[in-house]
């Protein structure tokens, strides 16, 4: 892992304990017979076990970079390669977070909880599904729908769903946005928590700098459209992180300065 | 967890009443259409008592025309025929019509190809197949089961269709995300899905298959309700005895939608009329 140098582009260390690496990762949709370019550009080493923020301005094409990691879009150009292997589709080992619109109304808490654990004998799925209810503090909501919970609440019924299988990897698309704050706050300490005790690789999409600094080993910094890698900032921060601390605020701005907007508010 | 959450209830509920007063509430939400129906009934009677011309059966004329035809064991066979009709019509309506337009909606390049031919069938009267089922299947159950099943097909087809491709895709990623291959993804994504969609076209094809069961046997058999409007005319006017049929395709009519609305309210279809 390196902090490139303020302004650069990310020069990416290759390492052989990456998780994940993206090549040349380029993007352009067809549109009124021209041609869009999304994404130019991308390469980006995660290592295994890494928090890593996107974080970039609305529209920026941060969500087109997840889905193409997720494999749910090929990209234009370039490459991603997950455990040495290309991706070319999703993958039960890694699950998209969607914000709580991933949550299928016609299940109940449990059965949402239980979707990916189908290959299970009934009595390990339930022992699962009981364990990570308990997780994400939904107990006595196993047999309500989704209507009848509130945002925050589903929001943790697709983070417990994506945990339930397992898996080594976790893509999150602004999973907080659709939240309050006070909510917001709550949930990112529990993905914290999570984090720690399960030290999944997390690559957590945000257009909120607070979050990425909160939450990230490593900011990647995000230009507009075409969306290339400004920078890439290490936050060297050991949890629970002091969000007063000058160190905390120095690497906030430095973030601000990077997108051009520090001290304009 | 530091932070317990209720159920969020934003949607305003009804006004609930003292545990006394809600048997109370009950007989009259009863008694409400009940009286209606039985005011209706009255102004019947009056109106066909003060014609001095024969327009119509009174209400008793065709009470007891009912009652005859019971007696005469007429009334549930013709009730039965006409059912098991609908019946086989329409199952066999909704086991083909549903898959075939999932998976029209799901692959574009079939709706593409099959679009066409559906909107060229879609206006034409499930009626206008009569002399052409006749020719097929001649005179009989099968005649008109099939005249059944051309009336729901489409519909059901269609309705599916459309579900599908308005599905959230979103819905589909997570499926797929999860691992989930073409018949699994199908039957634990797609179908819960499209239920909601699914049901109300069950619902409205049902009501015309149950138009058509009785056009069908007015002309194709020799028994059911159609059957029985048709004879009781040929056979001596018995203008209560149509009435009588009329009446009893209302209200069988009227027990099949409860019944299919009923599906409306499982909670795994439910949530798709959540913004009514």
């Amino acid at each position: 892992m390196t902090s490139s140098p303020a302004g650069t582009p990310a020069a990416p260390a290759v390492a052989s304990s990456d998780k994940l690496r993206a090549d040349g990762i380029g993007m352009a949709f067809e549109r009124d017979g021209g041609s869009i370019s999304v994404l130019e550009d991308i390469n980006l080493s995660v290592r295994d076990g890494e928090f890593v923020c996107l974080l970039g301005p609305s529209g920026c094409g941060k969500s087109t970079i997840l889905n193409i990691m997720a494999g749910f879009v090929a990209p234009t150009r370039g490459e991603v390669r997950i455990d040495g292997e290309v991706v070319s589709g999703p993958d039960p080992r890694r699950i998209f977070v969607f914000q709580e619109r991933g949550v299928f109304p016609w299940l109940t808490v449990e059965g949402n909880i239980g979707f990916g654990l189908f290959q299970l004998a009934p009595a390990e799925r339930q022992r699962r599904i009981a364990h990570y209810v308990a997780l994400v503090g939904l107990q006595g909501f196993e047999k309500a729908y989704p209507r009848d919970l509130s945002g925050g609440m589903k929001q943790r019924v697709e983070v417990a769903r994506a945990l339930a299988v397992n898996p080594d990897m976790l893509f999150l698309d602004e999973p907080f946005g659709a939240l309050d704050s006070i909510t917001r706050l709550i949930m990112r300490s529990e993905l914290l928590r999570i984090w720690e005790a399960e030290r999944k690789t997390i690559i957590f999409v945000t257009h909120d700098i607070d979050e990425a600094v909160q939450l990230a080993d490593r900011v990647i910094v995000m230009s507009a459209r075409p969306a290339r890698i400004q920078r890439i900032v290490s936050i060297d921060i050991p949890h629970p992180r002091d969000i007063s601390s000058r160190h905390y605020l120095g690497l906030r701005d430095g973030i601000l300065e990077a997108i051009g907007l520090a001290h304009k508010v | 967890m530091s932070v317990r959450y209720n159920i969020s209830d934003e949607r305003p509920s009804e006004p609930v009443s003292h545990p006394r007063y809600q048997r109370f509430d009950a007989v009259v939400r009863l008694l409400r259409p009940l009286s209606f129906v039985a005011l209706l009934l009255i102004a019947w009677h009056v109106a066909v008592r003060l014609q001095k011309a024969p327009i119509l059966p009174g209400p008793l004329a065709v009470g007891s025309g009912l009652i005859e035809l019971a007696r005469r064991g007429l009334l549930l066979k013709y009730v039965v025929a006409s059912l098991f009709r609908v019946t086989w019509g329409y199952l066999a309506a909704a086991a083909l019509g549903i898959p075939l337009g999932l998976s029209v909606g799901w692959y574009r390049r079939a709706e593409l190809a099959l679009n066409p031919w559906i909107q060229v069938l879609r206006p034409i009267s499930p009626l206008a197949w009569i002399p052409i089922a006749i020719l097929w299947f001649g005179v009989g159950d099968l005649t008109a089961i099939f005249l059944i099943f051309v009336a729901s097909f489409l519909p059901l087809t269609v309705t599916a269709m459309n579900a599908v491709a308005i599905i959230p895709e979103v819905y589909v990623n997570v499926g797929r995300n999860f691992g989930l291959r073409r018949t699994a993804l199908l039957y634990n994504v797609l179908y819960p899905a499209v239920m909601p969609q699914l049901v109300i076209g069950l619902r409205i094809s049902l009501g015309i298959a149950w138009m058509v069961v009785v056009a069908a046997e007015m002309i194709a058999v020799n028994s059911g309700l159609g059957f029985m409007i048709v004879d009781a005319r040929n056979a001596g006017n018995r203008y209560d005895l149509v009435v009588a049929g009329m009446v009893m395709i209302g209200i069988i009519g009227l027990l099949l939608d409860i019944g299919i609305r009923s599906l409306e309210r499982v909670p795994s279809i439910s949530w798709g009329y959540s913004d009514d």
